[in-house]
């Protein structure tokens, strides 16, 4: 790696930091984050009433690692899909273009405050989950390198998908495209309720995304080992688990650099004129 | 300036420029070189293709056909250090508009470290007159402000060639004068060659020391704005009423026509009036047929305007 390259990364890395400290002091970014994850949260303490075929903790003390695991999903792909969208609308990716080195660093900043602003709020959501919850189990070491390995494969997995798919979308307004998609996505990986209650055939369907190992991982580390029972097959299928997020994220990595080239190629002071004027007719 | 004089050339040099979209020819053939320093001014009306014309010399949109070379490099290759002896302020930006002033002032000079010394935010804030909003959010910025952010960060890596694509569109009077202003401060910089885009006259003359007519696809006129105003008003309109009837006669020597005219006319000639067409008369009429949709017509009528001394002798009457 050259010099310039090694400055580009770093002068990225400096940009994460920057968005970092803009993205947890915007009252606007953190609200569009905490609002639907604290009504998820309240949801659930509703749902600490209700118990799944006699399982030993509640349905609402089941969903709560659940939550944790679509969160980082949610915040990866969507974190940086909306930001490749509205930065294309108003010019930010092209001023990175206009500079020496600035694509780069836009990149590794965009990738890099994604995953800080992801962990962060996943760590949020389980020091409020520990003690709103009965029958949560957080409390060996373990359990600790368990949580942070599926943060980070899942960190790991979704970012790359985000790039893929923000380049791919080329008008804010098609947000929709991969929101609803998402959603659809939620309702079939056993977040809200465990995925075997669904027919066989969705269960497949659900198992191909990396959602729903998302949400298994985290329950791996933080429910009692009893509770893989519920389970598909009764078990954690850890290293299924992580071969599956580990297969999204090499495939998802070796589509992301060029897609990106691409989108970057294409950017032009007239397209971003297009693009405003595009969505300003619609609104 | 903080670049190594690695290339003396011009520092655009173009010819025969072509583009087009689907079936629609933008470009039609533009010539075009502009030597080192001094400001550069690409007037033409709405839709001429000065858009076009610096994206591709900004090496942000390919061509169809033509050479180019930017700083010796032609943009379609230019590698992050030629990227670097770039800048550029677009029509309108909107980026990063939580970020605050110093932040990314800051912060945008990192990138150009290892090809120069950046300028530092406190000085070039200080030369754009942004000194008072170093600490505010980008977004709370007037038009004007964040047009001459824009243009510091334009500046930020000491570029040899500076782009400005209609700097001042949208601009009320007020925050056009101080815009103005800085681009005068900007060409005290030496060394910093500056090719600013515009569709007013005004604007052209006053900023720049050359103006270059961009019309129909190519390039129709180039000069100093001295020249090209004595170009222009090289032919004179002539009228009288005689008889009853209006005249008008066009000529290159108005006294000479007139001497003549008023010795013999045995006095029926009156009201009589020279008026002397200005660049701004003539660029104001390509302008007006250009946008009613007659590029070819407006060309020649600009070009015979300009250029033909023999402008149609007519002697029309009403």
């Amino acid at each position: 790696m050259s010099t310039n390259t090694l400055h580009e990364y770093r002068t990225g890395w400096k940009r994460a930091l920057i968005q970092t400290k803009i993205s947890l002091t915007s009252p606007g970014d953190l609200l569009g984050f905490l609002m639907p994850t604290a009504i998820a949260v309240v949801v659930l303490l509703f749902m600490q009433k209700a118990d799944f075929e006699g399982a030993p903790v509640s349905l609402g003390s089941m969903n709560m690692p659940s939550l944790i695991g679509m969160n980082v999903v949610f915040g990866g792909i969507m974190g940086m899909v909306g930001s490749l969208a509205m930065d294309r609308t108003n010019g930010t990716l092209l001023r990175a273009k206009s500079m020496p080195g600035g694509m780069t660093g836009y990149l590794v900043g965009h990738l890099a405050s994604t995953a800080i602003f992801t962990t962060i709020m996943a760590l949020v959501l389980l020091l409020v989950g520990l003690p709103l919850f009965d029958g949560l189990e957080f409390d060996s070491p373990d359990r600790w390198l368990i949580f942070i390995s599926v943060l980070l494969m899942g960190i790991v997995a979704t970012l790359p998908i985000g790039a893929v798919l923000g380049a791919l979308l080329d008008n804010p307004r098609n947000m929709g495209l991969v929101m609803f998609p998402i959603m659809g996505m939620v309702a079939i990986s056993g977040i809200f309720y465990p995925i075997t209650a669904l027919p066989t055939w969705l269960q497949g369907i659900g198992q191909a995304f990396p959602m729903y190992w998302m949400g298994l991982g985290m329950r791996h580390a933080l429910l009692p080992d009893s509770m893989a029972a519920v389970e598909i097959g009764g078990e954690w299928r850890t290293v299924t688990m992580f071969a599956v997020l580990a297969v999204w994220a090499v495939v998802s990595m070796a589509l992301a650099p060029r897609l990106l080239r691409r989108m970057s190629r294409r950017e032009s002071g007239s397209a971003v004129a297009a693009r405003r004027a595009d969505m300003q007719r619609d609104w | 300036m903080g670049h190594p004089p690695a290339y003396d050339g011009p520092a655009i040099a173009v010819s025969d420029l072509r583009m087009r979209y689907g079936d629609k020819d933008v470009l039609t053939g533009l010539d075009l070189e502009i030597e080192p320093g001094g400001v550069t001014a690409l007037l033409g009306p709405n839709g001429a293709g000065k858009t076009t014309t610096i994206e591709i010399l900004e090496g942000f949109r390919g061509r169809s056909d033509g050479e180019v070379s930017v700083l010796g490099v032609d943009p379609a290759r230019g590698d992050e250090a030629w990227r670097a002896r770039l800048g550029v302020v677009l029509q309108e930006w909107r980026d990063n508009g939580k970020w605050k002033v110093r932040d990314i002032v800051g912060h945008f000079a990192e990138y150009y470290r290892p090809y120069t010394e950046p300028w530092g935010a406190g000085e070039l804030l200080e030369m754009v007159g942004l000194t008072a909003q170093a600490g505010q959010r980008i977004q709370t910025l007037s038009g004007g402000q964040r047009r001459r952010l824009d243009v510091a960060l334009g500046i930020i890596g000491k570029p040899s060639l500076l782009f400005l694509d209609e700097p001042t569109t949208g601009f009320d009077p007020h925050a056009r004068r101080e815009f103005h202003e800085l681009i005068h401060r900007l060409t005290d910089l030496d060394g910093t060659t500056i090719l600013l885009t515009t569709h007013d006259l005004d604007e052209a003359e006053k900023l720049a020391e050359r103006i270059v007519i961009l019309a129909g696809g190519r390039i129709i006129a180039d000069g100093s704005p001295d020249q090209l105003a004595r170009a222009a008003a090289t032919t004179a309109e002539v009228k009288w009423i005689q008889e009853g009837q209006l005249q008008i006669h066009a000529t290159e020597d108005a006294t000479d026509f007139v001497r003549k005219l008023l010795a013999t006319d045995d006095g029926k000639v009156t009201e009589l009036e020279i008026h002397r067409a200005s660049l701004e008369d003539a660029y104001l009429e390509l302008v007006a047929k250009f946008e009613a949709g007659q590029a070819a017509t407006a060309v020649d009528t600009f070009l015979a305007k300009l250029w033909l001394a023999s402008f149609a002798k007519r002697e029309a009457t009403r």
